[in-house]
């Protein structure tokens, strides 16, 4: 009855097949989950752009960026980067859910490539996050936010801004999994929150008491979000600024990679374990 | 490594499983003959869900070895992955698609291809009374259905071995008794079926083989009827006329039983003790209950249900905290 045997995969070629034959059922899955609830995949998309809205018209205009220019120009680069370091909270919601459900027991108790359900999960966040992404920069575009540079600039910084959130994927995994049933989701959702706000999305850090100027400059979200006004060339935060603003587009890919260095590996130790 | 034993489906030899200090399995060991369906029964937190996860390669021993249809748990689970079905204490299903698309998904994942899982899938459907639900997401699945297609789920691939963890908890006597037959029906095609449950009816009307857990250690098996008669051979109920003359009456109808210990219930006003040989029991206890001037309303010889070996085995209180155990 079945067309693959487990004999098919003691060779690497074998393995593969069925690495992507399981991967794009688990894609498949996602697919159809989205088809089902499209008023929720709707809301998720929705969600940055309330926030652009927001943020833009209700507090725009008492904002004013260092050394001049355009709010919402400054704005909406920033909250390409938040919609993406938001994206955080889908995964590690998706993960505790599969465990909640008894989904992912019945997928490890099945013959399956089981880093399928990592290959998966990756790859169906990515695709919502740059679906997501693709609506904020329509969103921008319509409320008079442009690029200014070249779009190969342009490319690098949509580039940089999955590179973040392919980091904010594997973090996602780890605490998923780690949450497991417990009520640590609610308390990292909560968290998110300050976490996004102490970073230079929605104003320069400059502004901030000191202290937390500094850690919004070396928050790895304020990174990003500054490599990409760089390189659409928006306006930024100040000329004069610290070492890590001046190499800013630097941070963005050395935080992502650090990140993933870490909670990768974290992510796979968790997933194996969780026989144990 | 192959187990030398080539009859046995399952075969367990001193299964330990630790969580810091407690020990969920205590060197269990267990061997389950092909086509049987044995029973694993026991009180909460005996250990059923720990074994049944290590035998579907969920979850590693802290030692002992395991093998499922001839082939280690740990080294070879891929191997056993193809060979079983493992229905879970809790659903295991994506509540946000339709009955269908599950069993469309999970065939995908046995490798079936995406056509011959929607064969399967419709089979199934029709086999378990699922078709004409459609499109519904399974959210919306009432219990016994949820069950029924998660059992489904587990049965795509026609396993060998099929777990079934408390496959009737929570599920009213109708569910039940769908699911007690779609078991029956599993065994005509020469299944293996390792179920746990906590009903000891369950595991008199299903199961060839029983065997008794308690704190993670097999402490009885053998079959039902066997089972019954390690608690002796009859018991003797004595309903009463009322509840204040329960504990004189406990202790006389102990004496004229020579019984070590008379299990009184005093919500039913009933006692009821082992007894050796029947007919001098009878007589004894009603003549002793009337010289004492104990009014009766009913006394019946029986044989122990599994019930009473359960209890005595496992030591437990189990219904109603009226009932006690009272040593004479
Ligand atoms: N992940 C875990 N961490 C710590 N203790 C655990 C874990 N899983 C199970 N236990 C403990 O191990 C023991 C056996 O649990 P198990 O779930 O196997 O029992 P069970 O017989 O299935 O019980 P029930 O009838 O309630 O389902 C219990 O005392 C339980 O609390
Ligand atoms: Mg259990």
């Amino acid at each position: 009855m079945t067309t693959l045997q487990p004999s098919t995969f003691i060779t690497a070629g074998g393995r593969m097949k069925r690495l992507l034959a399981d991967s794009s059922a688990m894609t498949w899955r996602g697919f159809a989950q989205w088809a089902r609830t499209p008023g929720q995949f709707a809301v998720g998309l929705a969600f940055p752009v309330m926030m652009l809205v927001m943020f833009a018209y209700f507090l725009g205009g008492g904002m004013a960026v260092e050394g001049g220019g355009n709010y919402t120009e400054f704005l909406v680069p920033g909250m390409f980067a938040l919609t993406m370091a938001f994206g955080l909270e889908g995964t590690m919601t998706s993960i505790t859910q599969d465990i909640n459900k008894g989904v992912l027991d019945r997928f490890r108790s099945m013959p399956i490539a089981q880093s399928s359900m990592l290959v998966g999960r990756s790859l169906l966040d990515m695709i919502n996050s740059a679906a997501s992404l693709a609506v904020m920069v329509g969103a921008g575009l319509l409320m008079g936010w442009r690029w200014h540079g070249t779009l190969t600039e342009a490319l690098a910084a949509l580039g940089l801004l999955l590179l973040l959130r392919f980091a904010m994927l594997w973090v996602g995994i780890y605490l998923g999994l780690v949450a497991g049933r417990s009520e640590l989701v609610q308390a990292v959702q909560i968290l998110t929150w300050p976490v996004v706000f102490l970073s230079n999305a929605f104003t320069s850090p400059e502004t901030m008491p000191a202290w937390m100027g500094t850690i919004a400059e070396w928050n790895p979200m304020s990174a990003t979000a500054g490599a990409v006004r760089e390189l659409f060339a928006n306006p930024g935060w100040t000329v004069t600024g610290s070492w890590v603003t001046d190499n800013v587009v630097l941070m963005a890919v050395v935080w992502p990679i650090a990140l993933m260095l870490v909670f990768a590996p974290l992510a796979v130790r968790k997933f194996t374990a969780l026989s144990r | 490594m192959h187990v030398p034993d080539g009859t046995a489906a399952i075969v367990a030899e001193g299964l330990t499983k630790t969580y810091g200090e407690k020990e969920a399995l205590n060197g269990l060991d267990l061997t389950v003959a092909r086509g049987t369906v044995h029973g694993i029964l026991g009180p909460n937190g005996a250990g059923k869900t720990t074994l049944v996860r290590i035998l579907a390669t969920l979850l590693r021993p802290t030692s002992g070895h395991a093998f499922v249809a001839g082939y280690d748990v740990t080294a070879h689970a891929d191997e056993v992955r193809y060979r079983i079905g493992l229905l879970g204490q809790h659903a295991a299903l994506d509540e946000e698609l339709s009955g269908p698309q599950n069993l469309h998904l999970f065939g995908r994942l046995y490798h079936l291809g995406s056509r011959g899982a929607a064969r399967r899938a419709d089979e199934l459907l029709a086999q378990f009374d699922l078709a004409d639900v459609g499109k519904k997401p399974v959210k919306q699945y009432s219990g016994g259905m949820r069950r029924r297609l998660d059992l489904a789920a587990s049965l795509i691939m026609s396993p060998e071995i099929l777990f079934l963890d408390e496959p009737t908890s929570g599920l009213d006597p109708r569910g039940r008794t769908e699911v007690w037959n779609a078991v029956r029906s599993l065994l005509e095609s020469g299944t293996t079926v390792l179920l746990t449950t906590q009903y000891l009816e369950e595991a008199d009307q299903l199961a060839d083989r029983i065997s008794i857990v308690d704190q993670g250690r097999i402490i009885a098996d053998g079959t039902a009827g066997q089972l019954k008669s390690r608690l002796g051979a009859d018991r003797i109920d004595v309903v009463l006329h009322s509840t204040d003359d329960i504990e004189q009456a406990t202790t006389i109808i102990c004496r004229a039983t020579g019984a070590d210990e008379a299990t009184p219930d005093a919500y039913r006003r009933l006692i009821s003790a082992p007894v050796k040989d029947r007919m001098s029991a009878l007589s004894g206890v009603v003549r002793a209950l009337e010289d004492a001037g104990v009014k009766t309303e009913d006394i019946a010889l029986r044989r122990p249900t599994l019930d009473e070996v359960f209890i005595s085995l496992t030591g437990e209180h189990h219904g109603d905290h009226n009932t006690q155990e009272v040593h004479a």
